[in-house]
C-alpha cells in the first residue's frame, strides 16, 4: 500500500495497537537464527539421495563405495529406520526412506552424513541404486483407471465416501436441496489450475542433536512442533519424551512446512553417528522436498433465475494429490465446501476428488483448496453476469451470503459473514486514472521486456470475492495450549508452541498477554515440545484465533491463581478449543451436527490490469482489497498479510507453475520457477472490515489466506476484461492472450 | 586454501576448499550467517553483500576470489545497538515478516540510497527487483525505502 511509513512510537502493545515486531531488529541485523544458520561443534552435514524417477521399482541399493569416501560417517537406507517405516500428516503412507519402490521424482532413498557438505554430496553420488523404471501415472483424469499406486488404500475407513476406483484419495460429494433444479439461464465452463509452489525463501533446514541417552533434540523450521514429534518418534522407535522438537527460525512456510522434511532423516543420522547433524536443502531440493498446491481441473455449471439469483451450482473438482496422501483429504473437502463461493445457493451438486499419481506430492498451501475453486467460481459469476446483462458486482451482492443463510453443506451461518459489506467496500475503492502513453517502459506490460511504445495496451478492471474456513474442520480435535508463569519480579513468561513462521503470531501472543495481565514486561519462551502442550498448526488461518484464546485463558487463570496465593510465583497451563465440529455425511456431504466448519473469513478485490494484446504481456496496475478480518490485532501486520497473500495469488495468476514431464519437475529453481518481484507487484490498497466473530477471542479472524484465495480470480477477471479472452487456465501465459483463439 | 579478507572492517582468515562460495565461507566458517542461503544461484538476492563497495550475490563469488578484498555484510551496518537508518526503517514500516530476504534487501537498499539518495518509486522497484520476498508483497519494503530515504 502506498502510504507514508508508520511513525515509530512504542505503544504498550495491547490488542488492536500497532506494535513493532520484537523479531524485526534481530532480523534486520542478520542476527536472527534461522534453522539453516545453526552451527554446533562437531556437527556433520546430512545429504539426501533422491529418486531420479517418478515411478520405479528399486532392485538394489549398494552403499559400500559411499561408505569408504573421505569424511563420511554414515550412509543409511530404509533398513536403518529402527521403528515405523512410514509417516504422514494424517495417513502414514510415505516411507521415511524408499523401500522397494519410488513414487515420485525426488523421493528420499538414502542418507549420508559427512564432515563437509561437499563430501556428503560426493558420497551420495557413489550410492548405486538400481531402478527398474515403471510407467508413471501422470494424468489425473486417467488416474482412477490406472493401476493402484496404494493398493492398501490408506485413506479408506476414515469415514469418507467409499470410492472403489483406483488411486482415489478422497471422493467428496455434496448434495444440497434439489440437485436437478433448473434455472432460467445456465452458464458452464472448465477451468484448470497449475501446480503452485510455496517457494518460501528459507529452505528446509534443521539440526538434530543426540542427547547421549538415546534421545534427540531437533531444531527445525516447521509449522507444528507437536505433530512433527508425533510422526518422528515412532519412526525412531522412541517414546515421545525422548524426541524434543524446538522451533528454529522459520523462513516462510505457507503450508509447505506442515509435512515433515528433514526431521526424521536428521535424527536418524544424529543417533547413528552420535554427532549433531545439520541438513539444509538447496533450492532444487526444496522444490522436490515439500508438497505443493494441488493442480486442479474444475467443471462448472451455474444455473440462475432471470433476476440473477443462483438456483443450482453443479461442480466437479479433480485435484491431483501426487504420490502420497499428505492433507489431500482435507484439501478435497475444502475445495468442495467452498466451491460455490460466498453465495447463498439453494441447490448444489458438488463432487470433489483428490487422486494419487506419480506427480509431485501436493498438500497444504495458503488457501487450501479454496484458491482453485474461487478461480472457477468467480469466472462463472462473471459469465453469469454477462449472460444476464447484470453488473457483476450487483450479481454478487444479490447472492451474497449473510448470517442465517445455509451453506451447501447444510451448515447455518451463525457467526460473522459480512460478504455484502466486503464487496461494497472493495467496489468503492477508486483505482488510479489511466496513465498516458508514452511512458517509461518499466510501467508497460512486461516491463523492460516490452519492445513497443504501448500501442497494443488494453486496460481492464476485474472483481473477485471469496471466502474460506478458519481452523480445522470436520470433527478434528483442534486445540491450542498456553502456559503462563507470573514471576516474583512482576514479569510474566508465556509458553506457547505456536510456530512463528513470519506471520507475526509472536506479537499476537504478547499483545494478548499484555492486554490480559495489564503489564508490559512479558516474554515469550522459545517454542518447543517439552515445556508446553501442542499449539496445533500455524495454518488454516487459525493461529491468531487459537493462540489468542489459549493465552487469554491461561492469563486469566494465572491471575486467579495469583489472587488465591498472593506473593507466590504462578505457573498455569490452559487448553483452548474452538466450537466443536463434526464430520460431513460421506454420501451427501451434509453436516452431521451443528457445523463442519468453525468460522469463515472473506475478501473482495478490485483489480486494474493492463495487457499488451499484441505481445501477450501483462501488468497489474493496482489492486483494491477489502477484507473481513474480525478484529485487527495489529493493523500493520494485517495489511502485511493482505499484501503478501495478494502477491502469492498474483504469482499463480501470471507466472507460477511447477512444470513436469512424465512426472519429473523441469523447473526446480528460481531461474525457471518465477515468483513476483518488486517490479511485478502493484500497490495494494486495503480496507479492513471489522465485524467481530462472536465465538472468537476478541472477535479475531485469521487473515492470512483470504487474499490468496481471491487475488488469482480477481486478477484473471481483469485480464479477461482487458482482452475479451476466456482465460480458463492459470497461470495465464502470453500465448493464452495473443495466440490462442477462443472459439 | 587459506584466505584473508576484511569483513565489516576487521581482518579475518579461513581455510577454504576452492569450490566454496563466499556465502558458504561467511556463513559456515567466518561466523557471519546474516547473509542468507535461499537459492544459491544468484536469483534471489538474499545473500547480497558489498564486495569492495559493489553489491554482489555472495553465492556467486568464490570464497577464494574474496581473498585480499573488503566485504561488508548485513552484520556490518548497525552501530552496536543503534540500527542503520535502513534497518530502522524496515522495522518501523513493518517490512519484515519471516525476514529471510531482509538482510539482502537491507544491504541492497543501503547500496541504492548511497548511489541515489532520493529514488523515485520506479528506481526503487528496479533496484530491488533482484531481491525476492515471498511474504510481504513488497509494499511495506517500498515504504521502508522511502522512509529511509526521507531520513537519510
Amino acid at each position: 500500500m502506498t502510504q507514508t511509513a508508520t511513525p515509530r512510537t512504542l505503544q504498550v502493545g495491547k490488542i488492536g495497537e500497532l506494535v513493532p515486531r520484537i523479531d524485526a531488529p534481530p532480523k534486520v541485523k542478520g542476527e536472527f537464527a534461522y534453522a539453516s544458520d545453526l552451527i554446533v561443534p562437531g556437527m556433520l552435514w546430512g545429504h539426501t539421495v533422491r529418486s531420479p524417477h517418478a515411478h520405479a521399482r528399486i532392485l538394489s541399493i549398494d552403499i559400500s563405495e559411499a561408505l569408504t569416501m573421505a569424511g563420511v560417517h554414515a550412509v543409511l537406507t530404509h533398513e536403518d529406520v529402527p521403528g515405523k517405516k512410514t509417516y504422514g500428516l494424517e495417513f502414514a503412507d510415505q516411507p521415511v526412506l524408499a523401500i522397494d519402490r519410488v513414487l515420485y521424482y525426488g523421493e528420499s532413498v538414502a542418507l549420508v552424513a559427512a564432515e563437509h557438505p561437499e563430501q556428503a554430496r560426493r558420497a551420495a553420488e557413489k550410492i548405486r541404486v538400481e531402478y527398474e523404471p515403471l510407467d508413471p501415472v501422470t494424468d489425473m483424469e486417467l488416474a482412477t483407471e490406472q493401476p493402484d499406486l496404494h493398493p492398501e488404500r490408506p485413506t479408506r475407513g476414515h469415514g469418507y465416501f467409499d470410492d472403489q476406483r483406483p488411486n482415489v484419495v478422497r471422493h467428496m460429494l455434496i448434495k444440497h436441496g434439489d440437485i436437478d433444479a433448473e434455472g432460467d439461464v445456465s452458464v458452464s465452463g472448465v477451468y484448470d489450475i497449475g501446480i503452485q509452489d510455496q517457494a518460501f525463501l528459507g529452505p528446509e533446514s534443521g539440526l538434530a542433536v543426540p542427547d547421549g541417552e538415546g534421545g534427540v533434540d531437533i531444531y527445525v523450521a516447521t509449522q507444528w512442533l507437536h505433530v512433527d514429534r508425533a510422526q518422528v518418534a515412532p519412526c525412531l522407535d522412541l517414546p515421545l519424551e525422548q524426541v524434543r522438537i524446538h522451533l528454529a527460525g522459520v523462513g516462510g512456510a505457507f503450508g509447505g512446512r506442515e509435512d515433515l522434511s528433514m526431521q526424521v532423516h536428521g535424527a536418524l543420522l544424529a543417533l547413528h553417528t552420535n554427532r549433531p547433524v545439520k541438513i539444509v536443502y538447496n533450492r532444487e531440493e526444496s522444490f522436490t522436498g515439500h508438497v505443493h498446491r494441488h493442480p486442479a481441473r474444475i467443471w462448472c455449471e451455474h444455473r440462475a433465475t432471470r433476476e440473477g439469483r443462483l438456483v443450482n451450482v453443479r461442480m466437479r473438482i479433480l485435484l491431483d494429490g501426487g504420490a502420497y496422501a499428505s492433507s489431500s483429504t482435507a484439501v478435497a473437502s475444502n475445495a468442495g465446501s467452498f466451491a460455490a463461493g460466498p453465495y447463498e445457493v439453494p441447490n448444489a451438486f458438488i463432487e470433489s476428488t483428490a487422486v494419487y499419481s506419480n506427480n509431485p506430492p501436493c498438500g497444504a498451501m495458503r488457501g487450501f483448496g479454496a484458491v482453485q475453486t474461487c478461480f472457477a467460481s468467480e469466472a462463472q459469476m462473471d459469465k453469469l453476469a454477462a449472460a444476464l446483462e447484470i453488473d457483476p458486482i450487483e450479481l454478487r451482492l444479490l447472492n451474497a451470503l449473510k448470517p442465517g443463510d445455509v451453506l451447501p453443506t447444510g451448515q447455518v451461518i451463525t457467526g460473522s459473514m459480512p460478504i455484502a459489506e466486503t464487496i461494497r467496500a472493495a467496489a468503492a475503492l477508486e483505482p488510479p486514472p489511466e496513465e498516458a502513453l508514452p511512458r517509461d517502459v518499466l510501467r508497460l506490460p512486461g516491463g523492460a521486456g516490452n519492445t513497443t511504445n504501448g500501442e497494443g495496451v488494453h486496460r481492464g478492471v476485474g472483481f473477485g470475492v471469496g471466502f474460506k474456513n478458519i481452523a480445522y474442520s470436520e470433527g478434528f480435535d483442534d486445540y491450542c495450549a498456553a502456559r503462563v508463569r507470573l514471576l516474583a519480579d512482576g514479569s510474566a513468561e508465556i509458553h506457547c508452541a505456536a510456530a512463528e513462521v513470519g506471520q507475526g503470531v509472536t506479537g499476537v501472543i504478547l499483545q494478548v498477554a499484555r492486554t490480559e495481565l495489564g503489564i508490559e514486561d512479558v516474554r515469550l519462551a522459545p517454542g518447543q515440545t517439552s515445556t508446553v502442550d501442542s499449539a496445533g498448526s500455524a495454518s488454516a488461518s487459525r493461529m491468531t484465533w487459537m493462540a489468542a484464546g489459549a493465552v487469554r485463558d491461561a492469563c486469566r487463570a494465572a491471575l486467579e491463581e495469583q489472587q488465591r496465593r498472593p506473593g507466590e510465583e504462578v505457573d498455569v497451563e490452559k487448553i483452548y478449543r474452538h466450537a466443536r465440529t463434526t464430520p460431513l455425511d460421506p454420501e451427501t456431504g451434509q453436516i452431521t451436527g451443528e457445523r463442519a466448519h468453525v468460522a469463515f473469513a472473506a475478501c473482495a478485490m478490485k483489480v486494474v490490469a493492463e495487457v499488451d494484446v499484441d505481445l501477450g504481456l501483462t501488468r497489474i496496475v493496482w489492486i483494491g482489497c477489502a477484507q473481513d478480518v474480525g478484529k485487527a490485532v495489529n493493523p500493520q501486520q494485517v495489511e502485511g498479510q493482505i499484501e503478501g497473500g495478494t502477491a502469492q495469488g498474483l504469482g499463480l495468476a501470471l507466472m507460477e507453475e511447477i512444470q513436469t514431464r512424465d512426472g519429473l519437475i523441469t523447473n526446480a529453481s528460481f531461474t525457471d520457477y518465477l515468483i513476483p518481484t518488486a517490479l511485478d507487484m502493484p500497490p495494494v490498497e486495503s480496507v479492513l472490515i471489522e465485524d467481530p466473530e462472536p465465538d472468537a477471542p476478541y472477535g479475531v479472524k485469521g487473515v492470512g489466506e483470504p487474499p490468496t484465495v481471491v487475488s488469482t480470480a480477481a486478477i484473471v477477471a481483469a485480464l479477461r476484461a482487458a482482452t475479451g479472452r476466456e482465460l480458463t487456465r492459470v497461470p495465464v501465459k502470453p500465448d493464452d492472450i495473443c495466440l490462442v483463439s477462443d472459439t | 586454501m587459506r584466505i584473508s579478507l576484511t569483513i565489516n572492517g576487521e581482518q579475518h582468515q579461513a581455510d577454504c576448499w576452492e569450490g566454496e562460495s563466499l556465502l558458504f565461507a561467511l556463513r559456515e566458517k567466518l561466523g557471519f550467517p546474516g547473509s542468507k542461503n535461499a537459492c544459491e544461484q544468484g536469483e534471489c538476492g538474499s545473500c547480497s553483500v558489498l564486495l569492495d563497495g559493489t553489491l554482489v550475490c555472495a553465492c556467486l563469488v568464490l570464497a577464494v576470489q574474496a581473498d585480499g578484498h573488503d566485504v561488508t555484510t548485513v552484520e556490518g551496518l548497525a552501530d552496536g545497538d543503534t540500527l542503520h537508518v535502513v534497518q530502522q526503517a524496515f522495522v518501523d514500516a513493518g517490512a519484515v515478516q519471516c525476514g529471510f530476504c531482509t538482510p539482502g534487501l537491507v544491504v541492497a537498499t543501503a547500496d541504492l540510497l548511497k548511489r541515489v539518495p532520493s529514488p523515485t518509486d520506479d528506481e526503487i522497484r528496479e533496484a530491488l527487483s533482484g531481491n525476492l520476498c515471498r511474504c510481504t508483497g513488497y509494499a511495506k519494503i517500498f515504504d521502508a525505502v522511502r522512509l529511509a530515504a526521507s531520513l537519510s
